[in-house]
């Protein structure tokens, strides 16, 4: 039982690189924390400097009370599950989970309790002879599981653990994740890129970006109110359409004074209704249907706006200058290349300064 | 693999079987002529059948020797042979794994330079040192030891690149997971890098193991005394006699043993070989 507090934590490698420029994030006790970004943006080298397996050029990591920038990982009472799962591929299963805690002169019976227990809960109490090569993904998954459980550390580090596996059994586990978490209740932090991933297990959700924190929130607080055009693009699939407030076609239908210092104006996909009406404070936009995506219970109807647009803020899932996702629910849409009006009502327009990097409230 | 049908395989067949008997003729000769009567065979008149002397040439050869000058049990020989190689393989084993871990997972200062200058050893065989390697192990007084006869053969390049590329495959996340479990370098080394490396070292000594033994230049210079005769050189001494008749019937039965602790050793090994090289263990 544990919170983690990074206090202005910075990585400067020799030869000049700052990967991680300077992180403030506190996760409470028995909260389960996630740090999501696109690739290179250090959310690994960030779980790996909690782990002790980077060093900390800059700022404190502190785990429950006590700062760890020069303990070794074995001493921070952590444990952490790779991506690969890393087991020890001559060793059985059991002693997998063993390993740790026979370095630590852990009583041979003690060890077999805590082992065989785990090894109940993650399901895997029929396999503890076999080796990690005779065991599908999911269970190699689980005995990673088991081996971090085992040590019943302070704090779990997960580093992408669901990414090597299939769409279905990725589902399924991070499931089996966040229930074991809650049942254990202990501290974590875990890293993915997958934005899903990352608003279905976090209670404190930390969106990254080239080294720097964007937002840390709630994550329905982040995806209902994103602070920067990078959060705001990166969280939620598909994106939120994004688009320059300068054309006149915009800058008209825009109302208040919160309009004139916004540069990017943005509405999710699913905020959109097709509709001929204009909601008051709304904005509406005519479209051409350029594809049509049907996924079952919703249809995503991509359409490209008359008016050429300028290009807006460069972040990872943007689209192309001009064009627009409007999410639909069901399988009725509009036939491709017919001419649609879409629409969104006030509370659902998201304003941010011209260079993306703040939001602006209405 | 795809299966030929028909006489295209009929002809690889035959193709094979050439081969084998050309490979295996010459070993059948050694092991006929070992058994028959010395007298026959210098007058030429060798039957390619089995003679009746196998236990008596035998016993003369492991326990006896020749009745010429270089009067030395075989069985001797191969003793000496048998440590000498096994020190080789044992010790150039030994001193490559640690010497590979080191410039794998170690930063110190000079690492690179030290690598290579590891690494160009393989350009300075015994053959091309011979001269310092003899003056040194002689100055050290290690002339006619079993410590010159392997010292010498032990210090080179091979199997520490071997064991250096072995180890760069071996993901990071596994000394990461040791060093979370607790495990210090030694136990990293010990628990985790020397399992996995298990089917690399039956591969090495397999190899390393053949090399000692047959082992030829290197002992003659260095072994004045017969009693520190490796069997290599006891062949090539059997034969030179002048002042008598060779008994072939003993160099042949030398020539088989010689064969069978190799033969022996890659019996025993072929499993943990071959699964070396088809399983991936990481």
């Amino acid at each position: 039982m544990a919170n983690v507090t990074l206090r202005n934590v910075r990585k400067t490698y020799t030869g000049g690189f700052e990967a991680i420029k300077g992180v403030n994030v506190d996760v409470g006790d028995g909260q389960f924390c996630v740090l999501v970004g696109p690739s290179g943006c250090g959310k690994s080298t960030l779980l790996r400097m909690v782990a002790g397996l980077e060093t900390v050029t800059g700022g404190e990591i502190d785990i429950g009370g006590r700062v760890v920038n020069q303990i070794e990982p074995a001493d921070r009472d952590i444990a952490m599950v790779f991506q690969n799962y890393a087991l020890y591929p001559h060793m059985s299963v059991y002693n997998n989970m063993a390993y740790g805690l026979r370095n630590r002169g852990m009583a041979e019976a003690e060890i077999k309790t805590r082992v065989e227990e785990a090894a109940r809960v993650l399901e895997l109490s029929a396999m503890l002879e076999r080796k990690p090569r005779q065991l599908s993904g999911g269970q190699r998954q689980r005995v990673a599981m088991g081996r971090a459980i085992v040590r019943q550390p302070k704090v779990f580090l997960f580093d992408e653990p669901l990414s090597n596996l299939d769409a279905k059994l990725r589902i399924a586990m991070r499931v089996e994740i966040r229930k074991l978490q809650r049942r254990l209740n202990t501290t974590s932090i875990y890293v993915t890129h997958d934005q899903l991933e990352a608003m279905t297990l976090a209670d404190i959700l930390v969106v990254m970006n080239g080294g720097q924190v964007e937002q840390v929130g709630n994550p329905l607080a982040i995806y209902e109110k994103p602070a920067t055009t990078f959060v705001a693009s990166f969280i939620g699939a598909p994106p939120m359409n994004l688009m320059s407030t300068r054309p006149e076609e915009i800058r008209s239908q825009l109302a208040g004074s919160a309009a004139a210092d916004a540069g990017i104006l943005g509405i999710r996909p699913e905020d959109f209704v097709i509709t001929d009406e204009t909601p008051a404070g709304g904005v509406a936009l005519p479209l051409t249907v350029e594809a049509i995506e049907r996924v079952g219970a919703e249809t995503f109807v991509y359409g490209s706006r008359q008016q050429e647009d300028q290009r807006v803020a460069a972040t990872p899932g943007e689209l192309p200058p001009g064009e627009v996702i409007v999410r639909i629910p069901g399988t009725e849409a509009p036939a491709i290349g017919a001419k649609i009006r879409v629409a969104a009502v006030q509370s659902k327009l998201h304003l941010f300064s011209g260079d993306g990097r703040k939001r602006i409230e209405a | 693999m795809v299966e030929e049908e028909g006489f295209r395989r009929y002809v690889a067949h035959v193709i094979l079987w050439i081969g084998i008997a050309i490979v295996a003729f010459p070993v059948y000769i050694a092991i006929v002529a070992s058994t028959q009567d010395n007298a026959l065979i210098a007058n030429g008149q060798m039957s390619l059948l089995p003679g009746g002397h196998f236990f008596e040439t035998y016993y003369q050869t492991i326990f006896v020797g020749t009745s010429g000058s270089t009067r030395e049990p075989v069985g001797n020989m191969m003793l000496n042979s048998l440590i000498t190689a096994l020190l080789i393989a044992v010790g150039k084993i030994a001193i490559s794994i640690i010497s590979a871990y080191a410039i794998v997972y170690f930063r110190f200062p000079f690492r690179m330079p030290i690598f290579w200058l590891i690494f160009i050893t393989l350009m300075l065989p015994v053959e091309v040192r011979i001269y310092p390697t003899y003056k040194i192990v002689a100055d050290l007084h290690m002339l006619d030891s079993y410590a010159g006869l392997s010292l010498p053969l032990i210090a080179s390049a091979t199997a520490t690149l071997l064991f250096r590329q072995f180890f760069m495959t071996v993901p990071d996340e596994l000394l990461e997971a040791s060093r979370i479990d607790g495990a210090g370098p030694l136990r990293f080394f010990w628990d985790t890098l020397l399992p996995l490396s298990r089917t690399n070292m039956a591969a090495l000594f397999v190899i390393l193991f053949i090399l000692g033994w047959n082992q030829y230049l290197w002992p003659l210079l260095i072994t004045t005394r017969d009693d520190m005769q490796t069997i290599q050189i006891g062949i090539r001494k059997m034969i030179t006699t002048t002042d008598a008749l060779t008994e072939w019937p003993i160099v042949m039965a030398t020539a088989v043993l010689a064969m069978l602790p190799p033969v022996f050793v890659v019996v025993v090994m072929q499993k943990l070989f071959v699964r070396g090289l088809v399983e991936t263990e990481k």
